[in-house]
């Protein structure tokens, strides 16, 4: 698997975080976008593959983040936090 | 079909279609007070049911006390009825047996348990009972290979099964009872001789951290997801293709669209209507309404999935489209299907294999002398007879 960094390594590259306490293990990051996602042979939880991805990278990201059903990925992009939010009703 | 006048509005069906009594509710607003007959709540909107779902903080899973006071059968390890840490930690335990990367490692295994029934299922001759030959004794079959549950042990479990789901019938409870004593039998063993399945491998990496009323309570969710959930999305699945003859025809043309059409079927079927009652633990404004602590709500997985809603996605059945990816029907939050990469790498093999294997596959009976199960947790077909 290739790493996917910034075509710049630049600061303008998007942060993947996954929340363990929330991760529920449902695989469907490593399902859907495998480049981006594996899961843990321990405990079946989300592992990142890589810590920060390009821009262009952010629409399969966004997607991952927003299809995780225990709202465990958050993305970090300049200027922004961004979680999967909307999961919370508040 | 018939269908028992006690039946609530969101577990009824029109053949495979949520029936006009969920759409008028769902069209009305996104969270009503429930019609009549019904406890508490129902949520039928897509972004309100992903909120409910995915707000365990708020919304507890543990049941609701049944009208009379009487208690369901729960069991420890029943994973959807129990709330976090808890939760947690038994999930995690499991977790790893479910994996993207080890249903790849049992695809060879599901892979030779569909080809054997393709031909169990061309033996039987025409008509054939796809539910069965086919769709049951491979959800089975995979179930016990993964549990280390000896294969002699499915006819009785799918009969006890059959009752569980049989709604008021006087042989429910002690179906139940005597299902879940299968379970503890089979742990009991395994506590003697661990093996190479589930419970085995648990007991041999968690030993006394896990109790033997856990093993039984995990043993028994992941088998009624298999018996009746997985075996019911296989053949609801080739009967939703099987009544769109032109999506069955895009499908054999274009084979490269099987992902897309197990999500789209995984949406259209809806095989479990409506999730485990939640019930708040606080109050909790949401979609302009005020659900108070200790009132429960019906998530329906099925009005989510089916009923129109802003977003104006048509609700035809279109195996082509990409954003039915988006469905609920595996369920949404920390009780997502435990075993959804298992369901779905199931169905791909066993649609791919019938597709295959019969160029004529059709309905071998009239739509209208279809049965359903409407009573049970999960919405399925008695027989399926098929030919080809």
């Amino acid at each position: 698997m290739t790493p996917v960094t910034g075509a710049d390594g630049g600061a303008a590259n998007i942060g993947i975080r996954v929340d363990r306490d929330r991760c529920a293990g449902s695989g469907v990051c490593a399902l859907f976008e495998p480049r981006y996602f594996d899961q843990s042979e321990e405990d079946g939880l989300a592992l990142p593959r890589v810590r920060e991805a390009a821009p262009e990278a952010l629409p399969v990201l966004r997607a991952a983040a927003s299809r995780c059903p225990a709202g465990a990925i958050t993305l970090v992009v300049p200027d922004t936090r961004e979680s999967a939010a909307g999961d919370r009703a508040d | 079909m018939t269908q028992s006048f006690e039946l609530q509005v969101d577990k009824r069906r029109s053949l495979l279609d949520p029936v006009p009594e969920l759409l008028e509710i769902s069209a009305r607003a996104p969270l009503s007070k429930a019609p009549g007959g019904m406890p508490g709540w129902i949520a039928t909107g897509r972004e309100v049911v992903r909120q409910i779902l995915g707000d365990s903080e708020r919304f507890s899973n543990v049941p609701p006390p049944e009208p009379g006071g009487r208690k369901l059968d729960q069991h420890e390890g029943s994973l959807l009825h129990i709330d976090p840490p808890e939760h947690s930690r038994l999930r995690r335990l499991v977790a790893p047996m479910f994996t993207v990367r080890q249903m790849r490692r049992l695809e060879p295994m599901m892979e030779r348990i569909v080809a054997d029934h393709l031909d169990v299922l061309e033996r039987a001759g025409q008509p054939a009972d796809l539910m069965r030959h086919f769709a049951r004794p491979v959800s089975g079959l995979v179930l016990a290979e993964i549990l280390g549950l000896p294969r002699d042990d499915l006819p009785e479990l799918s009969r006890l099964s059959d009752y569980r789901a049989a709604g008021h019938s006087a042989r429910r409870k002690p179906a139940a009872t005597a299902y879940f004593r299968h379970f503890e039998q089979l742990v009991a063993e395994q506590r003697r001789h661990p093996g190479e399945g589930l419970v085995g491998t648990l007991i041999r990496e968690h030993g006394d951290g896990v109790t033997d009323e856990e093993l039984a309570g995990l043993c028994e969710g992941i088998a009624n997801g298999s018996i009746e959930n997985t075996a019911e999305a296989i053949a609801l699945g080739t009967l939703a293709l099987l009544l769109h003859p032109e999506q069955l025809a895009l499908l054999r043309e274009r084979p490269e669209l099987m992902d897309r059409a197990v999500e789209e079927l995984l949406r259209y079927v809806s095989v479990v209507a409506v999730v485990s009652p939640r019930t708040a633990l606080v109050d909790v404004a949401i979609a302009g309404e005020m659900i108070r602590a200790g009132e429960v709500v019906s998530c329906s997985v099925l009005a989510a999935n089916r009923c129109p809603h802003d977003d104006g996605l048509a609700d035809g059945l279109d195996i082509a489209r990409e954003e039915s990816a988006n469905h609920l029907a595996l369920g949404h939050g920390n009780h997502f299907c435990l075993g959804a990469g298992l369901a779905r790498v199931q169905m791909r093999i066993a649609f791919t294999g019938l597709l295959e294997r019969f160029p004529g596959l059709r309905l071998g009976a009239g739509v209208e002398e279809l049965r359903f199960r409407l009573l049970a947790p999960q919405f399925g077909v008695e027989t399926l007879p098929v030919a080809w």
